[in-house]
């Protein structure tokens, strides 16, 4: 509510007459955040994910250990003061860990985000806008890789590939794409008939540029916000990987992998598979929440 | 004017699957002439167009387009020759562009140089102010995106102009404004339209000659004289006729 009194800039990007692209761009943006920050549901998943980015940034300046360095002769010690969140079985700080680890989940959600999202929107366009055989090809792939629930054809490449992080974000990339290409084939489907892309094909435009630059920007919110909410699912399958050992290979402070570690001591040491557990569930629920909001306002027709 | 047909339809047929919408229509219209099609919903009126924009590709017969027979695929010279204005202007501009990124589309596929100045020039000839340039089509009232559409059309600078329906998603003051809009347009330009619509008066108000279509046969045609002294050959284009009347009298 700080707003009230609108300076220069709030009015230059909600100006009803804007006099450059930029400026249109940056208004449409700066409304779309205005209907976001009423949503105090989405509010709170964007800080979540702000957070999350922080620490991830700043891991070495937060951490207070070496994640690391083992200490054996401070095995499972209880969270206190001087570990926050306790020890575990070789004496390594938890809190330090659960730190680095938000690096690894991030750099395993964006890989297979940024992987998924452009092959998943390609796939989908080219199969609603072209149609034919070209739909019936592209699709029937895609019920190939749908007909596998993720995790066990995730568990099926790794196998395959052999464990570690890079073959588990390949195995989780190549399960996430097929909802993608539904997504973005049954958005192209609608678009493809709208009169506003007869108008483009009636200037002349080929069909890469009308998908590219006509369906594809119509697709993207849909997407987006599909990707936001998935996020959660591929933090859960690299957990998961991480918790049979398929995934990040010790001593990586994966947090999945940190949960399986703590299993054997869950009754007597809780808090060595408690917090990574944790840290799992709030950067889900951030991602949730985030992908909630940004559907309200990307998506409103 | 010269007397040059600039279009030529010669036994057009189409068909969807099993329905035969257009039959063996055939009519051509003067270079500079604006040509009316009427009809009720499902005569074929807008099939019609849609053929001869090239935006339906599955026909038989011959389309003839200012001297030269068009195949089912139109290369990038017909296209600035030949442009369209949609019925519903909330769905014919994408919803994502501003007025300017919609204008600016046609001109750079077809890699014209003074963009700027066309742009411009499209704005003002349909009665758009500047400031209305870098709006999205939310922004936008009814009337002032079938400003839009119209100015995309004419940005090209075609010599044809398709017309489906341009003002039948309007509100009727509106109506009138974009007619006249596009009656000063033609004069000024020297376009050939073909206005397809259903409602009599407004084929009357833009067209000099006319065609009745029913069931996807031409039944008559006719010019605006004719239409005027409300004496049509044929039964079913009396019927129209005395049906728009009659529709008129009772909401008066």
């Amino acid at each position: 509510m700080t707003e009230q009194t609108s300076s220069g800039w709030t009015a230059w990007l909600i100006t009803d007459s804007p006099v450059s692209r930029r400026q249109a761009r940056l208004g449409q943006y700066y409304r779309q955040w205005l209907a976001f920050r009423r949503n105090p549901a989405a509010v709170i998943g964007l800080t979540i994910v702000v957070l999350l980015l922080l620490a991830a940034a700043f891991a070495p300046l937060l951490a207070p250990y070496d994640p690391l360095a083992q200490a054996l002769d401070k095995r499972l010690l209880p969270p206190s003061a001087i570990n926050w969140f306790g020890t575990d079985s070789l004496g390594r700080d938890i809190f330090s860990r659960v730190v680095y680890g938000s690096r690894v989940t991030l750099v395993i959600v964006l890989l297979v985000v940024i992987t998924v999202g452009p092959i998943g929107l390609l796939i989908g366009a080219a199969a609603g806008y072209l149609g034919g055989w070209v739909d019936r090809v592209l699709m029937r792939i895609t019920d190939v890789f749908l007909a596998f629930p993720r995790l066990v054809l995730a568990l099926a490449f790794v196998a395959a590939l052999g464990p570690g992080l890079e073959n588990a974000v390949i195995a989780i990339a190549f399960t996430a794409w097929p909802p993608y290409a539904r997504v973005a084939r049954a958005e192209t489907l609608i678009i493809r008939n709208q009169d506003y892309i007869s108008a483009v094909r009636l200037q002349g435009a080929s069909q890469w540029r009308i998908v590219l630059r006509h369906v594809v920007p119509m697709c993207l919110p849909s997407l987006i916000v599909r990707s936001t909410l998935d996020m959660a699912g591929i933090i859960l399958t690299a957990a998961g990987l991480g918790f049979l050992g398929l995934g990040a290979q010790p001593p990586i402070p994966e947090w999945g992998a940190m949960i399986s570690a703590g299993r054997e001591q869950i009754f007597d040491q809780w808090w060595v598979a408690t917090f990574p557990g944790l840290a799992i569930c709030v950067v889900a629920l951030g991602f949730n929440l985030l992908g909630d909001g940004l559907r309200d306002v990307m998506d409103a027709r | 004017m010269n007397t040059n047909p600039a279009i030529i339809v010669e036994k057009l047929n189409v068909s969807f699957g099993d329905s035969h919408v257009v039959k063996d229509l055939s009519f051509s219209v003067a270079s500079g002439e604006s040509y009316g099609i009427v009809g009720e919903s499902g005569s074929g009126k807008s099939t019609v167009l849609r053929v001869l924009a090239g935006l339906n590709r599955e026909w038989g017969g011959d389309v003839t387009i200012l001297g030269s027979k068009q195949p089912k695929v139109r290369d990038k010279a017909f296209y600035r020759a030949v442009q369209m204005v949609f019925q519903d202007p909330y769905g014919s501009l994408h919803p994502k562009k501003t007025v300017d990124d919609t204008l600016a589309e046609p001109l750079a596929i077809h890699g014209i140089e003074d963009a700027e100045a066309r742009i411009e020039r499209a704005m003002k000839d349909v009665g758009l102010p500047n400031s209305f340039r870098f709006r999205f089509p939310h922004q936008l009232s009814g009337g002032q995106r079938q400003r839009v559409a119209i100015a995309r059309a004419l940005v090209l600078e075609p010599r044809i102009l398709l017309l489906d329906e341009p003002t039948s998603a309007l509100d009727v003051s509106i109506q009138a404004e974009v007619l006249n809009l596009l009656q000063a347009l033609r004069k000024e330009r020297n376009l050939t339209y073909i206005l397809v619509s259903h409602d009599l008066a407004v084929v009357a108000h833009m067209c000099e000659r006319l065609l009745v279509m029913q069931f996807g046969r031409g039944v008559e045609e006719m010019t605006a004289e004719t239409l005027a002294a409300r004496s049509p050959q044929t039964a079913y284009a009396q019927q129209l006729l005395v049906a728009s009347e009659g529709f008129r009298r009772q909401t008066a």
